[in-house]
C-alpha cells in the first residue's frame, strides 16, 4: 500500500495539522543576557544552578521545560501519550534521566542538534497516525557538558578557533496535540521532511557549521521540491545552528539549487546571541540552540501574528569523540518541520 | 641585553605555537607534544643549550625547555652510569617541575570547583 500522506521523496503532509498546544524553554545565564532574553520561561542564574554537576543541571533544565510546557498547556502528565526527547550526551542521559522522574512513556532520540525538529516531526506523525493524542517533544544541551564530551573539559582551558561555536545552555519543549492552544495564537505542524545523512568530508570538530550546511541545504531543497513550493512560500526558513560560517555556506548552496530566500533565511545560532557583545565566536550551537529559539522567540512571533508560515530546519552533526579521534569525517543530518498559523475552524 | 634576547626568543616560540593552533587542525595537546619533542631534538643536536645561554628565560620558560631538560638529564646520566642511565636520568632535571605540577594540581582540585 503506498504511503498516502507522503509527498515526493522525503516529505509527509499531515492529514490534520498538529497543533502546538504550548511551548516552553529554559536557558542558561549567557543566553539570558542575549538578545532573546525576554522570550525564555526560566533563566538559570549560573551554569550549575545549585546542582552537583553540569550533567544534573542539564537534565533538570529538560525536566523544567517539559513541566513548564505541561503547565502552560493546562494538561497533566496522565494526558501525555509519549515523551520524545533527546540531547547530546552519550546514551542520551539528559533525556532518559529526566524521563525517569517524569513517569511518561519515553522514546529517546538522537539526532544531535537536529533533535528538536526530529522529535517534533515524529511526535506529530504519531498524533496524525492516531497513535497518540498529546505528545511532548523536548531537547536540551549544556555548554559545559558538551564541551567535556565533544572537545575538551572547560577546566582544560584549550583555545578555541574563531570559527567555533558556543553550545547553548538551554532546553525546550513543545506540547503537541489535537486540541485548542492554551497560549493564544500558536502554529500547527503541517509537514515534516526527514533528512538524509550527508557527509562532504569535513573533519574539524570545531567547524560544525561548514559540516552541517550541505545537509541543511539538501533537506530545504528537497522540502521545496517535494511540495513544489515557490521560494516565498515561507515567511521564514530557520536553520538550527549553522552560525556565521555555515549560514553563508547554506545561502550559497541554496542559490546554486535555484532557491533564493534572501532575508527569509535565518539561523538560530545567529539569533540567540549577540556576536558583537558576547564572546561566542561564530554563534550558538547545540540541541538547545534551535529549541530555545523555536519554543521562545519564534512562538512569540506567531502569537503576535508576525509570522504566518515557518520552515524550521534542525541541523545535526552526527560525530562522536571516537570517530573524530580516529580521523573520520563528520556525517550530518537536517530535519525540517513546517509550521503554519491555521484557522482552527478549518482543521478541527 | 639578555632581556631583549629573552623577549624576542620567548615571543617567537609562542608565536610558533599560536600559529600551529590557528592554522593547523592540531589540538592543544598535539602542539604541546610537538614543542616538547622539538626542544628535545634541538637539545640533542646541541643547539638548545647555546640558545638558553643567549636568551635566558626566553628559552627556559617555554615548554620546549622541558624537552631540552629531558635530553640533558638523560645524557648526563648516560655519561655517568652507562646505557641504563638513559632510563634513570630522563626525569633527573625535570622531576621538580613534574612534582610541582602534580602537587599544585592536587591542591587546586581540592579547593576549587570549575564554574563554567
Amino acid at each position: 500500500m503506498p504511503a498516502r500522506r507522503k509527498s515526493g521523496r522525503q516529505t509527509v503532509t499531515f492529514s490534520r495539522p498538529v497543533a502546538v498546544v504550548s511551548a516552553a524553554c529554559c536557558a542558561g545565564p549567557l543566553e539570558g543576557e542575549g538578545p532573546l532574553r525576554g522570550s525564555f520561561d526560566i533563566v538559570y542564574p549560573d551554569m550549575l544552578n545549585g546542582e552537583k554537576s553540569w550533567e544534573v543541571t542539564e537534565r533538570t533544565m529538560l525536566k523544567d521545560a517539559v513541566l513548564c510546557a505541561l503547565g502552560k498547556g493546562n494538561l497533566s502528565r496522565d494526558n501525555i501519550d509519549y515523551l520524545l526527547a533527546g540531547d547530546l550526551l552519550n546514551q542520551c542521559i539528559s533525556a532518559s534521566f529526566a524521563a525517569r522522574d517524569l513517569s511518561l512513556p519515553f522514546l529517546g532520540l538522537y539526532g544531535a542538534c537536529s533533535t528538536m525538529a526530529e522529535s517534533a516531526g515524529l511526535g506529530a506523525m504519531l498524533i496524525d497516525g492516531g497513535f497518540a493524542q498529546y505528545n511532548v517533544a523536548a531537547v536540551s544541551s549544556h555548554y559545559a557538558t558538551s564541551e567535556r564530551q565533544y572537545r575538551f573539559p572547560t577546566e582544560y582551558g584549550g583555545q578555541r578557533p574563531p570559527y567555533s561555536q558556543y553550545t547553548v545552555t538551554g532546553a525546550g519543549a513543545l506540547l503537541l496535540g489535537h486540541g485548542p492552544s492554551f497560549q493564544g495564537l500558536l502554529p500547527r505542524l503541517t509537514h515534516f521532511t526527514a533528512g538524509q545523512v550527508i557527509d562532504l568530508g569535513q573533519k574539524d570538530p570545531f567547524d560544525m557549521g561548514s559540516a552541517m550546511a550541505p545537509a541543511a541545504a539538501d533537506t530545504i531543497l528537497r522540502h521545496f521540491s517535494d511540495l513544489s513550493l515557490p521560494p516565498d512560500h515561507y515567511d521564514l526558513v530557520l536553520t538550527g545552528d549553522l552560525a556565521l560560517v555555515g549560514h553563508s555556506i547554506v545561502e550559497e548552496l541554496l542559490y546554486e539549487g535555484n532557491l533564493v530566500l534572501k532575508d527569509r533565511l535565518q539561523d538560530c545560532g545567529l539569533l540567540v546571541f549577540d556576536r558583537t557583545q558576547q564572546n561566542v565566536f561564530a554563534g550558538g550551537s547545540g540541541c538547545g540552540c534551535s529549541a530555545v529559539v523555536l519554543c521562545g522567540h519564534i512562538m512569540e512571533l506567531f502569537k503576535q501574528a508576525k509570522l504566518n508560515r515557518l520552515l524550521f530546519v534542525g541541523t545535526g552533526a552526527l560525530l562522536s569523540p571516537t570517530t573524530f579521534q580516529q580521523g573520520e569525517s563528520i556525517p550530518c543530518v537536517a530535519h525540517a518541520i513546517a509550521l503554519e498559523l491555521c484557522d482552527d475552524r478549518f482543521v478541527e | 641585553m639578555i632581556f631583549v634576547n629573552a623577549f624576542v626568543v620567548g615571543g617567537l616560540i609562542c608565536v610558533l605555537g599560536q600559529l600551529l593552533m590557528d592554522l593547523t587542525p592540531l589540538t592543544p595537546a598535539h602542539v604541546l607534544t610537538l614543542l616538547v619533542v622539538s626542544g628535545g631534538v634541538l637539545s640533542g643536536l646541541g643547539l638548545y643549550g647555546p640558545l638558553v645561554e643567549w636568551a635566558g628565560a626566553g628559552a627556559k620558560v617555554p615548554i620546549t625547555s622541558f624537552g631540552h631538560q629531558l635530553v640533558q638529564g638523560t645524557l648526563a646520566e648516560l655519561a655517568k652510569s652507562g646505557p641504563i642511565g638513559v632510563l634513570g636520568g630522563i626525569f633527573d632535571l625535570t622531576s621538580s617541575g613534574i612534582t610541582a605540577a602534580i602537587v599544585f594540581g592536587f591542591f587546586a582540585a581540592l579547593i576549587f570547583n570549575p564554574k563554567g
